[in-house]
């Protein structure tokens, strides 16, 4: 199936919005509204639009389930070494050791008072948050593609 | 090294079974083989971690793992207002699920890593299988309601996907929609009870809403919304209709550790009985032990006499399992029902309750055997219809050997393990009621006879010239079926020492309600 040239270029610019905008809500899950599974569905959205404006033929050849599966295995992976590293390097499981750690890696301290907080002062909490994301967007991808696939038998 | 291991005992229970499943779609990449030797080791780490926790806990009494903090053994203390720390509480009574759960993992993965090498769509087969795992060692590990939930919905989906796994005419997809479906449901009723209990007790810690219950009106719904889907996930009988078509359809492997995933919502709902209200309003737990009561009662009979009709192999086993989870219900309801009179509870409360979680344990195991068994003849002849088959005993000598050992056990035949758990259950609900007694032996009669007829169908007579192809099947579904007839022989032999180092003290953890509650709130 593939749409009338508007819907197509209005989906290609819109694409790498829709991905940015999703890896924002992913990376700002600890101080807005989202997080891991919500900015992961805002990025698999991308891809719903560029799948409902083209053929299902054209897209596969730039989005495959394989690479899909894989950021999905890869992002859950990512959440257990972290859990795991919280093991090793704090006190239990998840346990959040790069919090206030002084670390370049999301570890500012927080001041005292109140205080919004800024994107480098989560700890681990941003890096689960972007194992999630992963997961999701290739889970979500995975789903869509498999349910889009029935689409091109239904237009000549 | 090792003593770190051991401290973080409970998390690396989870960890295990995740990270094997997650690795196993980068495994599968690299090879088949290279995916067997992983799904091998992930699931021998996950039983030894599951035993050595198990070890630990009845050696040294209840462990407490708290995630995500500074020091995992920081419980909350009585002081605490807001006890909202995610931990795990693994007593005896957990203790002894973690045993049943690692027995049987280990036995079905070694079992399936032969039995199912035939099919495709492997990596997702073993990730599912894993996080069936991971979630039924966290249902009967975790301290927490929400924490339930969760591990709840993560073996109730995994189960559902492994149900469809096989995808036979639709048959299959239509069963594991079934499950999807009915657990959602369960989960959904279940998650609005914790709701009710948080919204009043503003605690999800199962120690914590436990120290503050009141039972109010809302209690009691919350405890009708948490008792019957647990029922029904353990496929108690007037809810009992997924479990044929579940375990049917299912491949065997996957149908055995089923088994004990209703046997962790058993293990759930005798802890929101006893250890959540237990000690609340004695007199009236009367009348919620002969809920149990007549609900076990119910569900073993039920059970075998809708058994004695089934022509396919499969189904005729999953009824028999809701006929003997009415035997772990109706022990635990004597129990129950008796709560409240300590010199009953003495005389024969605790047998009762001995013998029911004595029974979850030798089900798991008998029960396992046999859909295992039930498997390998499925393997070499594609059938599971008994009027097709027949003459088996000539050339699949072992699985015939082990059929045996299970349909035995089963029917509760000396010196087999179902008869160490049945007497213990015969002799205490005796003395609340001859007539149950007598019911409950009824049913093992009728068990016997319906696994007698099983056993003619399918392994006595001459050879059958269609079947002139079979052979034993493949030395690792041998080794899994060899691991579970071991322990059923072994515990039968020996159930004493069994009884005393495993059973007793999880039926004292689960009696003991205070106990549970201090290990989490400090002694109060």
């Amino acid at each position: 199936m593939q749409m009338t040239k508007i819907v197509r270029t209005t989906a290609d610019l819109f694409y790498p919005f829709c991905l940015t905008f999703g890896l924002y809500v992913v990376l700002h899950g600890h101080l807005s509204p989202g997080g891991g599974f919500q900015g992961g569905a805002v990025m698999a959205t991308g891809i719903a639009l560029l799948l409902v404006s083209r053929h299902y033929a054209d897209i596969t050849r730039y989005i495959r389930k394989n690479a899909m599966s894989l950021c999905e295995a890869v992002g859950l992976l990512m959440f257990i070494v972290l859990g795991l590293s919280g093991l090793v390097l704090g006190g239990s499981f998840l346990q959040n050791h790069l919090a206030g750690s002084g670390s370049w890696l999301f570890g500012s301290t927080v001041g005292p008072g109140p205080d919004p907080g800024t994107l480098a002062t989560s700890g681990t909490v941003a890096l689960l948050n972007l194992a999630v994301g992963i997961e999701v967007f290739g889970g979500l991808s995975i789903i869509l593609l498999y349910m889009l696939s029935g689409l091109e038998e239904d237009t000549p | 090294m090792f003593s770190f291991c051991i401290r973080h005992l409970p998390a690396l229970l989870i960890a295990a079974p995740l990270f094997t499943a997650f690795v196993v779609p980068l495994a599968g990449r690299l090879g088949s083989r290279v995916r067997a030797a992983w799904v091998a080791l992930g699931a021998f780490a996950t039983a030894g971690i599951g035993f050595a926790l198990a070890a630990k806990v009845l050696g040294s009494g209840p462990v407490t793992y708290v995630f995500g903090a500074l020091d995992h053994a920081q419980t909350l203390g009585a002081a605490a207002a807001f006890p909202i720390r995610i931990m795990f509480e693994v007593d005896a009574f957990s203790a002894l699920m973690i045993l049943i759960s690692s027995l049987s993992s280990l036995a079905i993965t070694i079992y399936s890593l032969a039995a199912e090498s035939r099919q495709s769509g492997l990596d997702i087969f073993y990730a599912m299988l894993f996080l069936l795992v991971a979630g039924v060692l966290g249902m009967v590990a975790t301290g927490d309601l929400f924490n339930f939930f969760v591990f709840l919905e993560i073996s109730s989906l995994a189960g559902a996907a492994l149900v469809a796994y096989r995808i036979d005419e639709g048959v299959a997809v239509e069963a594991g929609l079934k499950y999807a479906l009915l657990s959602t449901i369960g989960a959904l009723s279940v998650l609005i009870a914790i709701g009710i209990l948080f919204a009043q007790y503003n605690a999800l810690n199962l120690a914590a809403v436990a120290s503050r219950l009141q039972f109010g009106t809302l209690d009691k719904i919350a405890l009708v919304l948490l008792a019957v889907p647990l029922a029904m996930k353990a496929g108690a009988v007037p809810m009992h209709f997924w479990t044929p078509d579940s375990y049917a359809a299912a491949p065997s492997s996957v149908t055995a550790f089923l088994v004990v995933s209703s046997q962790a919502s058993l293990y759930a709902l005798f802890r929101i009985l006893y250890t959540l209200y237990g000690h609340l309003l004695q007199f009236s737990w009367v009348t919620f032990g002969w809920f149990l009561i007549i609900l076990g009662v119910l569900s073993a009979f039920v059970g075998v006499t809708m058994a004695l009709t089934q022509k396919d192999v499969k189904r005729l086993m999953a009824y028999h399992s809701v006929s003997q989870t009415g035997y772990m219900l109706l022990g635990a309801g004597v129990a129950l029902a008796v709560l409240g009179n300590a010199e009953a509870l003495a005389a024969f409360g605790k047998t009762a309750l001995a013998g029911a979680l004595f029974h979850m344990f030798n089900n798991a195991l008998y029960k396992g055997l046999l859909f295992l068994t039930a498997g390998a003849v499925f393997y070499r002849t594609g059938t599971r219809n008994l009027d097709r088959l027949g003459g088996l005993g000539h050339t699949m000598p072992w699985t015939m050997a082990f059929f045996m050992i299970g349909a035995l056990a089963i029917a509760g035949i000396p010196p087999f393990n179902g008869f160490a758990s049945k007497l213990l259950i015969y002799e205490s609900v005796y003395r609340l009621s001859p007539f149950l007694s007598i019911l409950a032996m009824v049913v093992s009669i009728l068990t016997l006879a319906s696994f007698v007829k099983v056993f003619h169908a399918m392994f006595l007579g001459p050879p059958r010239a269609e079947y002139a192809e079979a052979r034993e099947v493949p030395r690792p579904m041998l080794a899994g079926m060899a691991i579970l007839a071991a322990f059923v022989v072994l515990i039968g032999l020996l159930p004493r020492p069994f009884n005393d180092h495993m059973i007793a003290p999880a039926v004292e953890a689960l009696l003991d309600r205070v106990g549970y509650i201090a290990t989490i709130l400090g002694g109060s």
